[in-house]
């Protein structure tokens, strides 16, 4: 195979300026709920003192996890030695970047004093699993960042496969701290459970290649650049590979949790409850998100189409955007065990399942986050050379002359 | 001196620390011959402001769930007096530091009724988690936060077993100096810590009619409450997270 050429998109259609202004009025809007929340105190939203993490930290976690994710195309090939990934690897790592960086504004925007972020980065709590995310995340930008500049510079392209390799278990690290800040929690019925690391680690593995490819089709399909059916199939069925993977960690979770006496509450509420969780639990993650994605990327008549692939991925997101508002919005209503055997009533809610109604700017904010992730790389793919001329099959299959 | 101050004296001592300061057993002896009430009125009871806590202490609550009255709420409202803890009408935001709790068993339909605060864990997961370590605990034995470097970001809600703690969801107003407080930083009980470093009780075991909240030095074995603890059976709530809590409970 020939080296890959790289190029900057030309960028300058009334189609992508519409594009990058849309996304700019999403992240404005995203700022201007942040400073209303912040201004008014969050009463004005629909977070209170039971469930204390609202729509924005569904938003943040789940861009926060797919970033780490995002970075796995590139891990492909310099981990995993598939060099059909390898043209891919500059978008994979820009991406890991921009959607981490929508991550943290959401959840740093979401916070009650934003002010005083500095605070945040220069006194450390080496026992919070926060204050251990917050040095993987910096570390990440640094990481993925140097691991960048390897790739796009070719006199340092020798070193690529080495900062390739630390990337990959940085973002291992950084996703397993993630899904302790939930694992860890012995408080609550829904969390307590080391499966919540390794979980995450897979849930990104989807969220993160649903992301890239909801970019990459759309941004080859726009530009009028040639992506050939070879890469399109092997990346429907690395998806595929991933929904099922994240599949068996959440029956193996439920299963767990079912087979514990002590659980069947929560898992009663979850499952079987007549509440929104269940809904996203049955038809959000496991119909949408899992069963008709699993169908697009593993049957044939689907086989190699960038628009069912746009969709597979889309329905990964929505999917996934379940399963985050179950974990971290239905693990909160669900009440503290605190008193078995008993019912307990009191002012502070005790006892009782809690509602939450998102409000629009926790939604705004959100969307802002995801929508600051995709105008960054929009911009990007503009003035540096991330994504191939050509991604036909010629260039990436490296068996398609042997076979021509 | 005054007969509440006496009753008070009877129920809540806070020994040790009160025998260190007056600096051994002559004074002791002194102070005793004049009685039992004399130690309240003493300012020998004051930690000085320059004196960091003790280790040697573990302040604490005994709560007898016996004595706790139906739709008595006095701990409550002295606790929301003291710290102007003055809601907004809207309960699910407005802060609660303390909060009467009624259980009913499944089984028997036998009720409690029990007051519920931050339980000042030993090993606390509110410090656990906090990302700056704005989350503190004293070493007296009393956990809370400084309002100077809580980001706001909530950890220690989703973490805490007990609900202990609230956010501030607006901006506060008439607030008390020595329990300042801050619109998006978290909050719970300090054990009314501004009274106990003066030597007074907090103001909810000040305000029991049922004198069922007992305060005091757990580690000292002389104190009523370590006495009282030595002599009847009190438990922890989520006692099987070996939090070892410095809020105790009899009757449930």
């Amino acid at each position: 195979m020939k080296p890959t050429t790289f190029r900057e998109i030309t960028g300058n259609s009334k189609g992508y300026y519409m594009l990058l202004a849309l996304l700019g009025l999403t992240v404005a809007a995203g700022l201007g709920s942040a400073w209303y929340m912040e201004h008014n105190g969050h009463w004005v939203t629909g977070m209170n003192n039971q469930i204390v993490w609202g729509m924005p930290h569904v938003f943040a976690v789940f861009l926060i996890v797919a970033a780490s994710g995002a970075l796995n195309v590139a891990s492909m090939s310099s981990v995993f030695g598939k060099t059909s990934y390898k043209p891919l690897a500059p978008l994979s790592g820009l991406m890991a970047i921009t959607l981490l960086t929508g991550g943290l504004m959401v959840l740093v925007l979401d916070l009650g004093r934003p002010d005083r972020l500095i605070v945040a980065m220069t006194t450390y709590n080496f026992k919070s699993i926060f204050a251990w995310n917050m040095i993987l995340y910096n570390g990440f930008f640094l990481i993925v960042g140097i691991y960048l500049w390897t790739m796009m510079q070719r006199n340092l392209n020798q070193y690529s496969k080495t900062a390739g390799f630390f990337a990959f278990l940085w973002r291992l690290a950084l996703t397993t701290g993630t899904g302790s800040i939930f694992g860890f929690i012995v408080a609550r019925q829904f969390y307590d459970a080391a499966i919540m690391a390794p979980m995450f680690i897979v849930m990104s593995f989807a969220f993160g290649l649903a992301f890239f490819l909801i970019f990459l089709l759309a941004a080859y399909k726009w530009t009028g650049r040639e992506i050939g059916s070879y890469l399109i199939n092997r990346l429907q069925k690395l998806l595929g590979l991933f929904i099922a993977a994240v599949l068996l960690f959440v029956v193996i979770f439920h299963l767990t949790n079912l087979y514990v006496t002590q659980h069947h509450g929560v898992e009663d509420f979850i499952l079987a409850g007549d509440n929104i969780y269940s809904g996203l639990f049955w038809v959000g993650y496991l119909l949408l998100g899992t069963i008709f994605p699993l169908i697009i990327c593993y049957t044939s008549a689907f086989r190699a189409s960038i628009g069912w692939t746009t969709a597979a991925a889309i329905l990964v997101i929505a999917g996934g955007l379940s399963q985050m508002y179950i974990i971290i919005i239905g693990g909160q209503a669900f009440p503290l065990d605190m008193f078995p055997g008993k019912e307990v009533s009191s002012s502070f809610y005790d006892g009782v399942i809690v509602t939450y109604s998102p409000t629009a700017p926790e939604v705004m904010l959100g969307l802002g986050g995801v929508a600051l992730a995709f105008a960054a790389t929009l911009f990007a793919v503009k003035i540096l050379r991330f994504l191939p001329l050509s991604l036909a099959n010629a260039k990436i299959d490296p068996h398609h002359s042997a076979q021509g | 001196m005054s007969n509440t101050q006496d009753h008070i004296q009877d129920d809540n001592q806070i020994d040790s620390y009160r025998r260190k300061l007056l600096g051994g057993g002559a004074a002791l002896a002194g102070a005793a011959a004049l009685g039992s009430g004399v130690f309240f009125t003493s300012i020998a009871r004051a930690k000085p402001d320059a004196e960091p806590a003790s280790s040697e202490i573990r302040w604490g609550f005994l709560i007898d769930t016996n004595k706790c009255a139906d739709n008595c709420d006095k701990c409550v409202t002295a606790c929301n007096d003291e710290f102007n803890l003055t809601g907004f009408g809207r309960p699910e935001t407005d802060a609660q530091w303390i909060r009467t709790v009624t259980l009913r068993d499944k089984k028997t339909g036998h009720t409690t009724k029990l007051p519920l605060m931050c339980q000042h864990c030993a090993h606390p997961p509110c410090v656990d988690v906090c990302p700056t370590g704005a989350s503190f605990k004293r070493p007296d034995g009393i956990v809370l936060v400084d309002k100077h470097t809580c980001i706001g970001c909530r950890y220690c809600m989703i973490a805490c077993p007990y609900k202990a703690r609230s956010f501030v969801h607006e901006t506060i107003e008439n607030q008390k100096e020595y329990g300042p407080r801050g619109k998006g930083t978290v909050e719970s009980c300090t054990l009314c810590v501004h009274r106990v470093d003066k030597g007074e009780i907090p103001a909810c075991a000040e305000a029991c009619p049922e004198k069922a909240i007992l305060f005091g030095n757990m580690n000292d074995a002389n104190s009523d409450i370590a006495r009282r603890m030595a002599s009847t059976v009190s438990t922890e709530i989520r006692g099987d997270l070996r939090l070892d809590l410095g809020v105790r409970y009899q009757g449930i």
